[in-house]
């Protein structure tokens, strides 16, 4: 090879090194930060077809109901728990700090933090959308039949 | 009261007219009837007309309270006052449809008007582009998401009320602009149609197109940065940037259409990057389409979420794989013709630009992927997930700093050949003095260093003196500030921008001091050297709200001024929203929001401090800035007189193949 296709070789090799190892960079930081969701059975049960269940300390986001009387504050700090519950068995959620303006018993949310021993998730993040009969799309889909209207099917009653 | 019915039959006759846009100039080309061919602007302004005219039929249903329309009585209410029953014209699904054509139609009637000195066949062409799109939403807003349906027989006597996060004044501007700057990519798209059509790929399309594509993406610019303005005050969560798939949504064509603006400018000056700049040209509107499927299709959960039908989502996938499919097929029929030989050296401005379009297209596919990913796991059934912000956050990191190193020595190269290697001592002495001098500020701040603030807060200073050595290199050539062309001044500020935006972020990420705090009224809490004294917790009552405030005072050193946070109920649709309260300056904000009271009678308080978060809404404007002061320069004015001599030459060239 001539000393010019040698360093054409080169530089070749050497963006597609650049471009694979971003690629790897890139679909490696993909999959640490996904973030699977699950209702409160299935952190129990898994998931109905794959039956995928999440590992203690895996991150992930719960979406279900506020249990009606599980909420309780700790008198001195921000430190609040509560139960979520869509069809089956319960999760409690513990979190510290200011809860969302809808968040209320009864009310669906989302919460967002890591699986603890004991069915418990430690929430970073808790979310209820700024509508009065939010119910997570996913919860929705796991109580359907109950009684629910979904959100988006909600019609307007004078 | 058969306004609203009026209203439906002006954009019926809208549908209409737009397919004669579609039409008749492409007839009257084939025909060679130069009268056919130039039917285009009136259909234009037409078309213009009738959407106006029925935007403000739909208008006058929310002054006049009409609750029989259905799209009214689900986002209005007769105590909203009436500013904002103009601006619910837009806070829901159908009406901002509405106002998407409205400003489609008008870039289209703009584009008629200031395009006499474009050749006949050229602009008939994109007229007609136009019109094709055109017929794909006219067509959509009459069949499936008319917003003058009405509710008859039985109408509610009050409206459920506009959404109370809307009720801001940043919601009244964020969607006409965010709008304008996506509809906008529909003109430069047309142009890059219109000259794949023609195959007239030569500089002149990208000439121009560029103060098209400038305009469009100076509202976009904008309308992002008033977007996450409001985010910020009205979310009560301190965020200004939330990666919710909606934001990315406006981001991508943004990114796209930055890469577009630099990639045009190679192909005005130099004639290098033709196809790439098509290529560019398409996936901006394309990418404007795909946000469009997002927000309203439903298939991604998002805060800003439109209520959801899968009819509608699906009309505009089929619209946007329409789109998509036909523009890329031309595409890859004409590329060939594309071909470059321009030559350039390794370490010429032509290098500097393309790696600009490297990064902008890396970002735009991280974004995308991120965007997307969701949904892919979602319809094949691996679950439902989401990307969390750190994922972007890390990528943006790792991208922005060679974009940062490179934006600022980019400008100092030379077209065609090597003229920065003179300069590399120079260049080590500004990287050397930008570190140094960022470590000195941040130590004097006393918030101690951490490692990715003083990278970003070095490239900032990078990206500052290095424009700023540009802004003294263009004064010395031309002896005054006045006299730098405006196209000058537009990259340099728009550079400016960038740094500012970098700065800001840095700060506001690495110094935040975020705290949720229980307080009785009476209690002071101290935050980086500032009290905050609770006064009282106050009622409230507006219009169509009550709530409560909390009243506080906040003391640094000498100064001292009150901060009002409040927690509104809006009582048509049983709402809680919080309005934060916020003290601002260059330096820094106070930012309180208002959390629910505890049983011991004490309120949790959110109180957060952000320095420096003002600068990335200011390096926002002063980026859109940039675009409107580009679209100034006068050889975009000159064009009339000039574009004449060029016209007659390339139908020269044409006649003599």
């Amino acid at each position: 090879m001539s000393p010019r296709r040698k360093q054409r070789l080169a530089v070749i090799i050497l963006i597609l090194m650049g471009v694979s190892s971003a690629i790897g960079l890139v679909m490696f930081s993909l999959k640490e930060n996904m973030d699977f969701f699950f209702t409160p059975s299935e952190v129990h049960q898994g998931k109905k077809d794959g039956g995928m269940k999440p590992k203690i300390g895996q991150r992930i986001r719960i979406g279900g109901m506020v249990v009606e009387g599980s909420v309780s504050r700790d008198p001195e700090t921000l430190k609040v728990s509560f139960d979520l519950i869509d069809t089956g068995p319960m999760v409690k959620v513990i979190y510290e700090g200011s809860l969302p303006d809808l968040f209320r018993e009864g009310q669906g949310i989302i919460a967002l933090g890591v699986l603890k021993d004991g069915y418990v998730l430690e929430a970073q993040e808790v979310l209820a959308k700024h509508d009065e009969n939010y119910m997570p799309p996913e919860v929705a889909e796991a109580v359907k039949g109950i009684k629910h209207v979904k959100p988006s099917k909600q019609v307007y009653i004078p | 009261m058969m306004i609203p019915e009026l209203g439906h039959i002006f954009l019926v006759i809208g549908f209409a007219l737009s397919l004669l846009l579609a039409v008749v100039p492409l007839v009257g080309l084939r025909m060679q009837d130069a009268q056919l061919t130039q039917t285009g602007p009136l259909f234009a302004t037409l078309l213009f007309a009738v959407t106006l005219l029925s935007f403000l039929c739909l208008t006058y249903a929310f002054l006049t309270d009409d609750f029989s329309v259905l799209y009214v009585a689900n986002n209005s209410n007769s105590q909203l006052p009436y500013y904002y029953k103009i601006t619910a014209v837009w806070g829901g699904h159908e009406g901002s449809f509405l106002l998407w054509l409205l400003i489609l139609s008008g870039w289209t009637v703009a584009f008629s008007w200031l395009s006499d000195h474009l050749p006949a066949d050229y602009r008939a062409r994109i007229l007609a582009v136009l019109g094709w799109v055109s017929i794909g939403f006219y067509l959509f807003i009459t069949i499936l998401s008319s917003p003058f349906e009405r509710t008859l027989p039985y109408f509610p006597v009050d409206g459920a009320d506009l959404n109370p996060l809307l009720q801001d004044p940043g919601m009244i501007i964020h969607p006409p602009l965010l709008y304008m700057g996506y509809v906008g990519f529909a003109v430069v798209f047309a142009f890059a149609m219109a000259a794949l059509m023609t195959g007239r790929l030569d500089a002149s399309w990208a000439k121009w197109s560029r103060p098209w594509t400038l305009a469009a993406w100076a509202f976009l610019t904008l309308g992002i940065t008033i977007g996450s303005w409001w985010a910020y005050n009205e979310l009560g969560w301190g965020g200004w940037w939330f990666w919710d798939p909606v934001e990315n949504a406006s981001f991508m064509p943004w990114l796209v259409g930055t890469a577009l603006l630099h990639s045009l400018a190679v192909t005005d000056q130099r004639g290098a990057f033709k196809a790439w700049t098509v290529l560019l040209a398409i996936s901006a509107f394309s990418l404007s389409l795909l946000g469009t499927f997002l927000v309203r299709s439903g298939v991604i959960v998002s805060v800003h979420a439109f209520a959801t039908d899968p009819g509608r989502g699906l009309f505009i996938l089929v619209l946007l794989a329409l789109v998509i499919g036909i523009s890329l097929t031309y595409f890859a029929a004409r590329a060939d013709n594309l071909r470059h030989t321009t030559k350039f050296h390794f370490l010429s401005r032509e290098v500097a630009l393309w790696l600009n379009n490297v990064f902008f297209s890396a970002a735009t596919l991280i974004v995308l992927l991120g965007t997307l990913m969701p949904l892919f796991y979602k319809e094949s059934g691996l679950g439902t997930i989401s990307i969390g912000e750190p994922f972007f956050n890390e990528m943006f990191t790792y991208l922005v700093v060679p974009f940062a190193i490179l934006l600022g020595i980019g400008p100092l190269m030379r077209w065609k050949k090597n003229g920065i290697s003179k300069k590399t001592a120079m260049l080590l002495l500004v990287a050397v003095a930008s570190v140094v001098l960022s470590y000195a500020w941040l130590l004097l701040r006393g918030q101690g260093i951490e490692g990715l603030a003083l990278l970003g807060v070095s490239l900032a200073v990078w990206v500052f003196a290095l424009t700023g050595f540009q802004l003294f290199r263009f004064f010395q050539q031309t002896g005054s500030l006045v006299k730098i062309k405006r196209s000058h001044w537009a990259m340099l500020v728009g550079h400016f921008g960038f740094a500012a935006a970098v700065l800001g972020i840095s700060m506001t990420m690495n110094y935040s001091d975020e705290r949720d705090v229980r307080m009785l009224v009476g209690d002071v809490v101290n935050i980086q050297g500032i009290d905050l004294k609770l006064n009282a917790v106050r009622d409230l009552n507006g219009p169509n709200y009550s709530g409560l405030v909390a009243d506080i005072t906040a003391i640094q050193g000498n100064a001292k001024y009150s901060i009002l946070a409040e927690k509104r109920f809006y009582k048509a649709r049983g709402m809680i929203m919080t309005e934060a309260g916020v003290h601002a300056n260059l330096a820094r904000d106070v930012y309180v929001a208002l959390g629910e009271q505890l049983d011991s009678g004490s309120w949790v308080l959110r109180i957060y401090y952000k320095p420096l978060i003002r600068w990335i809404w200011l390096g926002g404007i002063l980026i859109a800035l940039a675009g409107f002061i580009a679209i100034l320069d006068p050889r975009y004015r000159r064009w009339k007189v000039k574009s004449r001599a060029t016209v007659s030459t390339v139908e020269a060239e044409h006649a003599t193949p």
